[in-house]
């Protein structure tokens, strides 16, 4: 297990360590040139305005919702916590291109800003939410009692707790900020991502690009130690014995209906404007674009994509899911910290140092099957991993060691008893990456073989055509084929954190 | 229960099994590195299987990616045509030595002015530029004369184009063979204080449309393009053509060639001849690309102004320097 965990980790470090390879390779005077020069200096900027101007207001968008949904006793909370979740479905360029063809002088900072608000505040709802439906209501209560108003509680009481949720949820933010290439490449906002894709298509892999893609890995860095930084060593958990009781939903009075503007706005502009221009298009184009034949062979072919894939990550978490539960300690801890990096690394990184690799070194496997799956197996591996261990922990010990004890041994214990008792929760960790697979762009982009055509492709190859109306369709079925997932996010948001 | 994981490690097998077969199934008949416009090249494509029965596999990329991604696979490039927008990476590709001669009668479907003289590839549609303008805006008269206008101060803040794109950077490859380096530099370096740089031609266009622009430096047929389907994007668009021979008015070759590296160079050969020939020119002319139609006495769209019309200079495409424009407008600090 430790040697198949230890191999994967390996693999994980690869991308990281071609950076610095190309970079020794082409000597640090060139690198630094094209390090430190204008243009670099420029993305930069846009890319700290973009995160600047993008979490805060997400944060506080993020945590009013999760208090009017779960705390408050606004009329249908129940639904309206659906919708803010359902924005999930919509692939973040899909989002841009609703937008663009609405409005088509929106662009720079601002449609920047608000599309990625509207696209990423999931990934900040659903823990917020969570963590506030879980609250101890007696520290409230204490606090009350001690004679601070309503309004002091939330802000000295509740939103101290949520730090963690805040954190996090912003950390996950802030990377698909900077990994995103077709929301800013469509309306026309340039990010680090963006100019290495751009370098890529002028010069195919020059060390201009990967030198990018080196500072690109800093940044994330960086946001990852700002984040380490942020969430401070506070204990949070309750003490002494007991369970907390569900806290009560705030009346809201006089203010309950007019409450509702702000769930039915953020679901009006994330869902509302992709609906309205979907359907503007679709009824523009009329049947017709739903009998292209490349429709229906991209559909399968990203199902295919999709479902080796997940398969492919789940394999590989394997070992280090298993290894984390049952035997942890601190070469377990570094291991695993090789594996979930990754989450935290661009596609258009992974990517980048695939394609210098086969091209340079093996062949065989430049442009292949093989090597777009194993770049979905490194940009997913930290989403199997959580899946994975999370349902291997509910699985006795015991049952795996009588199976050992009957003369299995330990891989076909795994196989025989840990898996079938995990199964949901690696049914869910293996839809989470299909998901992700299903509506990838930057990778498949570059990586591809030839010939390939999925729907995030198709959909983008289209798009830069300007043939909005033969894009629809594409659009429309990456929707459907993310439904299922966002509503398994959901629930599973509720039930391992919930109440 | 205890079947779940071998069944599902069954279906795990069966779903790369057939990912592989596909990618397999792909590699029998001819691989096309293609950076002309997607649905153009599926239509090529479409009729040429259709016709011979030879299956065409499609990698689609941009003009400069594509001929450095074949410089750098050299020898072991899986591509057997390389198709693009203009001629400069052609010419990238050529000077790596990397295609092979076409035969004469392939090359002599295409007039001479529309291919190389080494013979090393040929063109199969032409493209015009064009200055894009907002109708509402604009007059005739306030429209410029010649590209080289545009630097003037009084554009300054009006116009637009594509500086990244391929397409753009073939114009400033025929400016430079026109006028030479000092006074495409300084047009550069004016470009660089009066335009507003988008990503992609259709953009610039949409941004004329909208108001944003007075006009875009862009080629002809987006304009076409959009009018035939929902006309959303240049509802307000009008097309000014340069004519006098002006850089403003160069007319752009889309090429294609046969890899001297390719495994199937007769069905190669045969898809160059179908794209330039009778057949190939027809998609043109009565499809939805509005691109030009280029072979020996065929007619373009009849929508499109008349090559005979247009006035253009001469470009021999093989002159076009994509190092040379990227270096100049690196230095005007557009790239």
């Amino acid at each position: 297990m430790l040697l198949l965990a230890g191999g994967v980790s390996l693999c994980a470090l690869l991308p990281l360590g071609f950076i610095v390879w190309i970079a020794i390779e082409t000597g640090w005077q060139t690198a630094f040139s094209l390090i430190w020069r204008p243009r670099v200096g420029e993305l930069l900027v846009n890319t700290l305005l973009l995160e600047l101007c993008t979490l805060p207001p997400a944060i506080l968008l993020a945590v009013a919702l999760a208090w009017l949904t779960e705390r408050s006793d606004m009329p249908g909370a129940k639904f309206l916590s659906w919708l803010a979740v359902a924005p999930l479905a919509v692939p973040a360029f899909v989002q841009s291109y609703a937008w663009v063809s609405l409005l088509p002088r929106f662009h720079g900072l601002p449609a920047a800003v608000l599309v990625s608000v509207l696209a990423y505040l999931p990934f900040l709802y659903l823990p917020v939410a969570a963590q506030i439906r879980r609250l101890d209501p007696e520290l409230e209560h204490v606090a009350a009692s001690l004679g601070q108003s309503p309004p002091r509680v939330l802000l000295r009481v509740v939103l101290p707790q949520l730090r963690l949720a805040i954190c996090g949820g912003s950390l996950l933010v802030g990377l698909h900020l900077l990994a995103e290439y077709g929301l800013y490449a469509m309306i026309r906002f340039d990010t680090f991502t963006t100019a290495i894709i751009d370098q890529f298509q002028s010069s195919y892999n020059g060390p201009a690009a990967n030198m990018l893609a080196g500072v690109l890995v800093l940044s994330c860095c960086g946001l990852i130690g700002l984040e380490w930084l942020l969430r401070g060593g506070a204990r949070y958990a309750r003490l002494g014995s007991g369970a907390p009781r569900p806290a009560p939903r705030q009346r809201l009075g006089a203010w309950r209906l007019p409450a509702l503007a702000l769930p039915l706005a953020f679901a009006a502009l994330s869902l509302g404007v992709p609906a309205l221009t979907l359907t503007h298009w679709l009824m523009a184009a009329g049947e017709e674009v739903w009998r292209q034949g490349a429709l229906a062979a991209s559909l399968a072919e990203t199902l295919g994509y999709a479902a080796a894939g997940a398969f492919a990550a789940a394999a590989a978490a394997l070992p280090m899911a298993w290894l984390s539960v049952r035997a942890p300690g601190r070469v377990t801890r570094f291991l695993e910290s090789c594996h979930s990096y990754l989450g935290a690394l661009p596609g258009v990184v992974v990517a980048l140092a695939l394609v210098t690799v086969t091209v340079r070194i093996a062949l065989p496997l430049y442009q292949t099957v093989a090597t777009v799956v194993f770049a979905y197996v490194l940009m997913f591996l930290p989403r199997a991993l959580v899946g994975l261990r999370a349902g291997i922990a509910q699985v006795p010990v015991e049952l795996e060691r009588a199976a050992a004890a009957l003369g299995r041994n330990p891989a076909r214990a795994l196989l025989s008893v840990t898996l079938p008792l995990a199964a949901p929760g690696v049914a869910a960790a293996m839809a989470l990456v299909a998901m992700g697979v299903a509506t990838e762009l930057t990778a498949t982009l570059l990586l591809a073989p030839n010939g390939t055509r999925t729907l995030a492709t198709e959909f983008w190859t289209l798009t830069s055509e300007l043939d909005y109306a033969k894009a629809a369709p594409y659009a429309v079925l990456m929707i459907l084929l993310s439904l299922p997932m966002t509503a398994l996010l959901h629930a599973q948001a509720r039930k391992s954190l919930g109440a | 229960m205890a079947s779940y994981p071998s069944r599902a490690l069954r279906i795990g097998v069966l779903a790369v099994t057939l990912a592989a077969a596909n990618a397999v199934r792909a590699q029998d008949g001819i691989t096309v590195y293609n950076a002309q416009h997607a649905s153009l090249t599926q239509a090529w494509a479409d009729g040429f299987t259709k016709e011979t029965g030879i299956k065409v596999t499609i990698r689609k990329g941009s003009d400069t990616e594509l001929a450095n991604q074949i410089v750098q696979e050299g020898a072991s490039s899986p591509a057997d045509v390389f198709v693009t927008e203009n001629s400069p990476a052609m010419v990238l590709v050529e000077k790596a030595g990397l295609f092979e001669t076409l035969p004469k009668d392939v090359l002599e479907q295409v007039p001479a002015q529309f291919r190389p003289a080494s013979g090393r590839w040929t063109g199969v549609a032409a493209r015009s530029t064009v200055f894009a303008y907002d109708k509402r805006k604009l007059k005739e008269a306030d429209l410029p004369k010649s590209m080289l206008d545009l630097a003037d101060a009084k554009w300054k803040g009006r116009w637009a184009a594509s500086p990244s794109g391929a397409d753009f950077q073939a114009i400033v490859g025929a400016l430079l063979v026109l006028k030479g380096e000092k006074v495409t530099g300084d047009w550069l370096k004016a470009m660089k204080e009066n335009s507003s740089a988008y990503r992609g031609n259709s953009v610039a266009m949409k941004a004329v449309n909208a108001g944003e622009v007075e006009g875009a430096v862009i080629y002809h047929y987006y304009y076409f393009g959009d009018q035939a389907k929902t006309a959303e994007n240049s509802s307000n668009v009008g097309m000014h053509y340069f004519r006098g021979q002006d850089p403003g008015a160069f007319l752009s070759t889309s090429g294609a060639g046969v890899l001297e590296s390719s495994k199937h160079k007769k069905e190669a050969e045969a898809f160059v001849k179908w794209m330039s020939g009778k057949q190939g020119q027809a998609v043109l002319r009565e499809g939805d690309s509005f691109e030009y139609a280029i072979g020996n006495g065929e007619a373009s769209n009849p929508r499109l102004e008349p090559i005979a019309k247009l006035d253009a200079p001469k470009v021999e495409p093989s002159q076009l320097d994509s190092k040379k424009v990227t270096e100049l407008m690196t230095a005007a600090g557009l790239l």
